[in-house]
């Protein structure tokens, strides 16, 4: 059954090696065809039809499999994706081509394949006895691997006619090969074997349902005179051998979100990313792209031109206006700058977005716009324009010529209507990858079934004790008759967290945490918690929860609702009155919370004296011991941080915002705060201590020096100064910067301290050194997250780990499996980010919805100073935006202000705009491209003529009687929803 | 990198549970009283025995009541993809040398020769993983070569695990480098005694019998292989002596 053959392979690692692998073919795999009866024995799983009653295809009579080449593979995916490709055959060559060039597209094609209805067969053709080839002399990778796939189309033709002697030569089943190589085509035909290339094949089809459009344009031609806008990138080997001698750096391509003739790329080894400036110099650099560059002299390195600039060019124009790059001409501090030279990896994925007017009617050459800013406007050729227009579509970016302004691409599908509600979220969480599809039956099978009844026998007692300690339940303790209470924002449906505080004989307290038991119902391998690890975090829109685990879970079962028996993972210590802990213990237990409290309930209980419940006097405690926790927290260094909290009301039934306003923290909220906190400390000692390689943590590093810089200059301006050296000193300095005239001031120092932040990051303590654990935020020597299952995964891992270190739960073995809990880290930190950026973005959107047909003047202050324009923060909203002092093109300019570099000022006469100066800006929504909506800014006040606009008649002190003032902690859903703003961190350091 | 794919084949295009083929020589030597070479894919390794005979060195290492069985592992500077040179009695070597000792101690009927010794030599002339199940097979063959009383064939093979749960048997080197950890068990196959069971790293618990059965499926698989040959072996040479097929 084996044969065995070895061949030889060179690799590189400084010298030359000789590889010999052996490489055994085999006569036992099969076809994959329902038609064939040689195979029947060892055809595992024949999905590819027998009855093909006619061709799919114009071009060929004869019924067909098909087999596809590796560039069809990575180009045309979006075409292989559609339905009305069925009974392909998948070559390993090519199957292991692509895992090699793409991971992305692997993993689409595998899905393809997985998909038992699309009929795509794997045929092993390398390890197969009469379709292995082996390299001549002489022949590339690349040319032996078109020959190993037209043998093995040719074998296929072969075999498949032995099953199908007797039928007619018309309806004999054949196979037709999709290429785009012509060489290749050609070969195959003069070897007998059907070749096509995919377009041809996609025009030919009898119902092509619209597929064309998804094709992938590789090669568009351009006339012979137009004129070549980029230089040529190096080739590969070029780039390789310039990175080995130090001449080209290489590094990913940050594009800038303000300016799209700007970007950064991050060099290994360069503390400050390398600046790019210019169309040439971009190179046809998209954002995310791994490029390779060359750093210009130092006499011609530059600064960011503190420009804000958009591509709103709308004519189709292949030039570019020479005016539109404008470099900076004094420059005080200058950057390392560079340019692109070529492109090593590039990064392109589908991107959301909409097709811009175009001015010639019934074209089919269309120019997309993606909502992200960050990313090129894409070319694009449908003959669907006329619906599309109205349309948030999807496209792929194909290639970018030499010749062409923009790259060009594909359309993949359309989302819906511009402006829907619907669309828009979706648009939201397609561009943040939030995986949000409803969860499968396959996941749901995995929940319980209801009724849930906590059985006595579940329970711990004397009678049956010996029973139940067969049982895992057993290791749960009945805490039914604590007193425990859980505080949490209005509305607020998957309730996490409960607390208790007792007061002690000895003059201690015994204080509760109570996390609900979400691992006893995701168990480890099963459908449910593949899904939960995938999602990772429960995303929080505004007018929208994407829940982690299925609602039964999240808003039932595990929600710890009062007056419900819940199974809950509790943490309890014994504290003295001077919150220091004398012992702790963790156990598995079940609790009856005896009230669900919003946290301005329990606000009004704690200040209530006449209030003397146990449940009052057990907040009052958690309330000061609280307060001695976050004194010692403070004090060890840990930061307070500033983010404009900000909360809509949204009408109950349209879901639109019909009021915005700031969120006010209570006592209790920090209350709540502090004992997670705790709780998180506590879990995260004990998981390390139990399990040093394997515990899950999260740590905040550090913020390199220069990150404070903004920071520092910031406040320098108003003659503060900022010591960076330390969180302590951060802190200490922070506190100290106050302007009696200004009291906004220290706020907007907060904020601008938050943006310095590097991002918490979940790890693992077997693939960090012990010094890297520390949380720079919360001055915490070891953390993790243990208080949200609900909604963090993060938080089941440490669930499982700590149920293991207290002997209630085994182990399993991916989680003391370092690498791929590596690996789940990675997601969950990736995920978190999205689902952060995610948030952000509803905010905006509502923001936009907030301002439509609606025009209101705001108090704001200067965060920064630009070139040609101020930028704005409205703490009201929480709103950052962009107040042009230059006239948009087009405009007409009668007031020129004076920039001045030096002090980072712009003045007009004697009006001078400095950093942290409070203006009034009039808001209002630019809906004149019903496409792209614009928050505009408008300076009110200070007045300057022929600049400013006139006040907007505003009844402010009836809009401020009607405020419903509550505060809410979380971001969670109910009738009103709070968020927060673009600018945020506080809650989150803090929380996370 | 995935050691099995989705069509259930390993990156040489073996399924999980198949050896690596094995190819095989008795008495290859004439010079010692036994030898054997033995190839199991691309690790090829040559073995030797040496008496029993009188101790050597002091008198006092002799056993009143059995053989000394002494055993040297040796690699070959060709015998891998760079050629180093490797000084005998390095830390690897030793180890290999005790394990494949306490292996083939076993086996022997060390009783019979009391005062002696049984010297057996292993050379690797080329690793491609599972350097200590070769050696064991080989010094098996080389034994019976030599005539040396058995209680059974002692037999070895490695397993690893992968895709996280799929248990390989007979891991060649690239799967022991990409791979996670593996088992390595020698064994009296018909009586099922384990003599050596080596783990380069944990195991988890849950995987751990499912890999150790998978192993000494392939040890079973092994001695019937190696058994098959060395029956033809002795029917060929038996057949040149005129004693073995003789009709009676
Ligand atoms: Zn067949």
């Amino acid at each position: 059954m084996l044969t065995s053959k070895t061949f030889l392979k060179k690799t590189k690692r400084g010298n030359i090696l000789k590889i010999v692998r052996e490489h055994y073919l085999r006569d036992d795999i099969g076809c994959g065809s329902r038609i064939c009866k040689k195979c029947a024995i060892i055809n595992e799983n024949a999905i590819l039809d027998d009855k093909l009653s006619s061709s799919i295809s114009k071009a060929y009579v004869n019924p067909h499999y098909l087999i596809v080449d590796t560039n069809v593979v990575l180009h045309q995916i979006d075409v292989l994706e559609e339905d009305v490709l069925i009974n392909v055959i998948i070559l390993q060559t090519v199957l292991e081509e692509v895992k090699h060039r793409s991971t992305s597209i692997y993993k689409r094609l595998n899905d393809i394949i997985n998909n038992p209805n699309r009929k795509f067969y794997v045929f092993v053709n390398e390890h197969h006895k009469d379709t292995y080839i082996e390299r001549e002399p002489g022949e590339t990778a690349n040319n032996r691997n078109d020959r190993a796939i037209r043998v093995a189309a040719k074998w296929y033709d072969e075999h498949l006619f032995e099953n199908q002697r007797n039928i007619s030569l018309k309806k004999v089943i054949r196979i037709v090969l999709l290429t785009g190589d012509t060489d290749n085509k050609e070969k195959a035909t003069q070897d007998g074997i059907f070749a096509a290339s995919v377009e041809d094949y996609i025009y030919c089809l009898k119902d092509s349902k619209g597929i064309e459009d998804k094709l992938s344009k590789q090669e568009i031609s351009y006339n012979e005179d137009s004129k070549e806008i980029f230089p040529c990138h190096l080739t590969p080997v070029q780039i390789h051998e310039g990175i080995k001698t130090g001449k080209l750096l290489h590094g990913s391509f940050q594009a800038s979100k303000e300016n799209f003739l700007e970007g950064q790329v991050n060099v290994e080894g360069y503390e400050k990313s390398i600046l790019i400036q210019g169309y040439i110099e971009l190179n046809r650099a998209v954002h995310g792209d791994i490029v390779a560059l060359e750093l210009l002299p130092e006499e011609q390195w530059s600064a960011p031109s503190e420009i804000v600039l958009q591509d709103d060019e709308v004519d189709n124009e292949e030039q570019i206006v020479e005016s539109e790059i404008i470099k900076p001409k004094t420059v005080k501090e200058k950057t390392p700058t560079g340019k692109i030279v070529g492109i090593i990896r590039r990064k392109w994925r589908q991107y959301c977005g909409i097709l811009q007017d175009n001015i010639l009617q019934n074209s089919t050459r269309h120019i997309f716009v993606p909502a992200e800013k960050t990313i090129p406007k894409i070319r694009i050729e449908t003959r669907q324009a006329a619906t599309l227009i109205q349309q948030r579509i999807i496209v792929a970016i194909d290639s970018w010529s030499r010749y062409s302004r923009y790259p060009s691409g594909h359309f993949v599908r359309a989302l819906g209507k511009i402006g829907d509600k619907e669309t828009e979220n979706e648009v939201l969480l397609l561009e943040h990858d939030v995986p949000h599809s409803r969860f499968s039956d396959k996941v749901l099978s995995y929940l319980p079934k209801l009724p849930w009844i906590i059985s006595d026998e579940k329970v711990l007692n004397n009678i049956n004790m010996f029973m139940n300690c067969l049982k895992q339940i057993a290791k749960r303790t009945d805490l039914r008759h604590i007193n425990v209470c859980s505080v949490d924002p209005p509305g607020c449906t998957d309730i996490d967290d409960a607390l208790h505080c007792n007061l002690l004989s000895n003059g201690n307290y015994e204080v509760g945490v109570h996390i609900a038991d979400v691992s006893h119902f995701i168990k480890s391998g099963t459908a449910l918690d593949e899904e939960a690890a995938l999602r990772a975090t429960t995303v929080y829109l505004l007018d929208k929860r994407i829940d982690m685990v299925p609602e039964l879970l999240s808003s039932n079962l595990c929600s710890l609702k009062a007056n419900e028996d819940r199974f809950a993972f509790s943490c309890i210590w014994e504290v003295t009155s001077h919150a220091e802990i004398v012992q702790i213990n963790f156990c598995k237990s079940i609790i009856r919370s005896r009230a669900a409290l919003t946290y301005e309930e329990a606000q009004l209980i704690i200040d209530d004296k006449k209030q003397t419940t146990v449940l009052a006097e057990s907040l009052r405690n958690l309330n000061n011991l609280a307060k001695i926790l976050k004194k010692k927290r403070i004090e060890n260094g840990a930061l307070v941080l500033a983010s404009p909290e900000i909360r809509f009301y949204l009408d109950s039934e349209t879901h639109d915002p019909i009021e915005v306003q700031a969120k006010q923290i209570r006592e209790t909220n920090s209350m709540v705060e502090e004992f997670m906190l705790l709780a998180n400390i506590s879990v995260a000692e004990k998981i390390y201590e139990e399990f040093p390689e394997y515990a899950i943590l999260r740590r905040h590093p550090c913020p390199p020096p220069s990150n404070f810089e903004p920071l520092i200059k910031a406040a320098n301006y108003l003659g503060f100064e900022m010591d960076t050296s330390s969180n302590k000193n951060l802190a200490r300095s922070l506190d100290a910067a106050q302007k009696k005239d200004n009291p906004y001031f220290n706020t907007i120092l907060r904020i601008l301290a938050t943006r310095c932040m590097l991002q918490a990051v979940y790890f693992n303590s077997g693939m960090v050194t012990k010094d890297d654990f520390y949380h720079y935020g919360l001055a915490a020597s070891i953390y993790t997250h243990f208080t949200s299952p609900i909604r963090r995964y993060a938080d089941i891992l440490v669930h499982r780990l700590l149920a293991a270190c207290i002997n209630a739960d085994p182990t399993y073995p991916e989680l003391l499996n370092k690498k791929k809990m590596n690996d789940i880290c990675h997601n969950l930190n990736y995920r978190n980010r999205m689902a952060q950026y995610a948030g952000r973005a509803s905010v905006a959107l509502h923001t936009h919805m907030f301002f439509r047909e609606k025009v209101q003047d705001e108090e704001g202050y200067i965060l920064f100073v630009r070139k040609n324009a101020l930028q704005i923060l409205i703490p009201k909203y929480g709103l950052e935006g962009t107040l042009y002092l230059a006239p948009v093109k087009g405009g007409e300019q009668y007031v020129n202000f004076i920039y001045n570099e030096e002090n980072h000022t712009q003045s007009y006469k004697e009006i001078v705009f400095h950093t942290f100066d409070p203006v009034i800006v009039q808001l209002s929504l630019d809906s004149s491209n019903i496409q792209h909506e614009k928050l505009i800014f408008k300076l009110v006040k200070p007045y300057i003529h022929n600049f400013s606009v006139p006040s907007v008649k505003q009844d402010t002190e009836k809009s401020q009687s009607n405020l419903n003032l509550s505060a809410s902690e979380k971001r969670k859903e109910g009738d009103a929803f709070s968020f927060k703003s673009s600018s945020k961190k506080k809650k989150k350091m803090s929380k996370q | 990198m995935d050691l099995v794919s989705s069509q259930g084949l390993r990156i040489d295009g073996r399924r999980p549970n198949e050896l690596r083929k094995i190819r095989c020589k008795l008495g290859v030597f004439s010079q010692p009283e036994g030898s054997a070479y033995l190839e199991q894919g691309n690790t090829k390794v040559l073995a030797a025995v040496y008496g029993p005979h009188q101790t050597k060195g002091s008198r006092s290492k002799a056993i009143h009541d059995a053989a000394i069985v002494n055993c040297q592992y040796s690699m070959a500077t060709f015998s891998t993809n760079e050629r180093k040179r490797r000084p005998r009695g390095d830390l690897k070597s030793t180890e290999m040398t005790l394990h494949l000792k306490q292996a083939m101690q076993a086996s022997i009927k060390t009783d019979l020769y009391p005062y002696s010794q049984i010297d057996i030599y292993l050379e690797v002339l080329q690793a491609d993983g599972g350097n200590y199940c070769a050696c064991v097979n080989a010094a098996t063959l080389a034994l019976i070569d030599a005539g040396i009383p058995l209680k059974e064939y002692v037999i070895a093979c490695s397993a690893s695990l992968g895709n996280g749960d799929v248990p390989l048997i007979d891991v060649s080197h690239l799967e022991e480098t990409m791979g996670g950890s593996n088992l390595t068990v020698a064994v009296l196959p018909l009586s099922g005694q384990i003599a050596v069971l080596e783990m380069s790293q944990k195991f988890h618990i849950d995987h751990l019998p499912v890999v150790l059965n998978e192993a000494l499926n392939g040890c079973r698989r092994i001695y019937e292989i190696l058994d098959e040959y060395v029956k033809t072996h002795l029917n060929e040479i038996g057949t040149i002596a005129g004693w073995a097929k003789s009709d009676f």
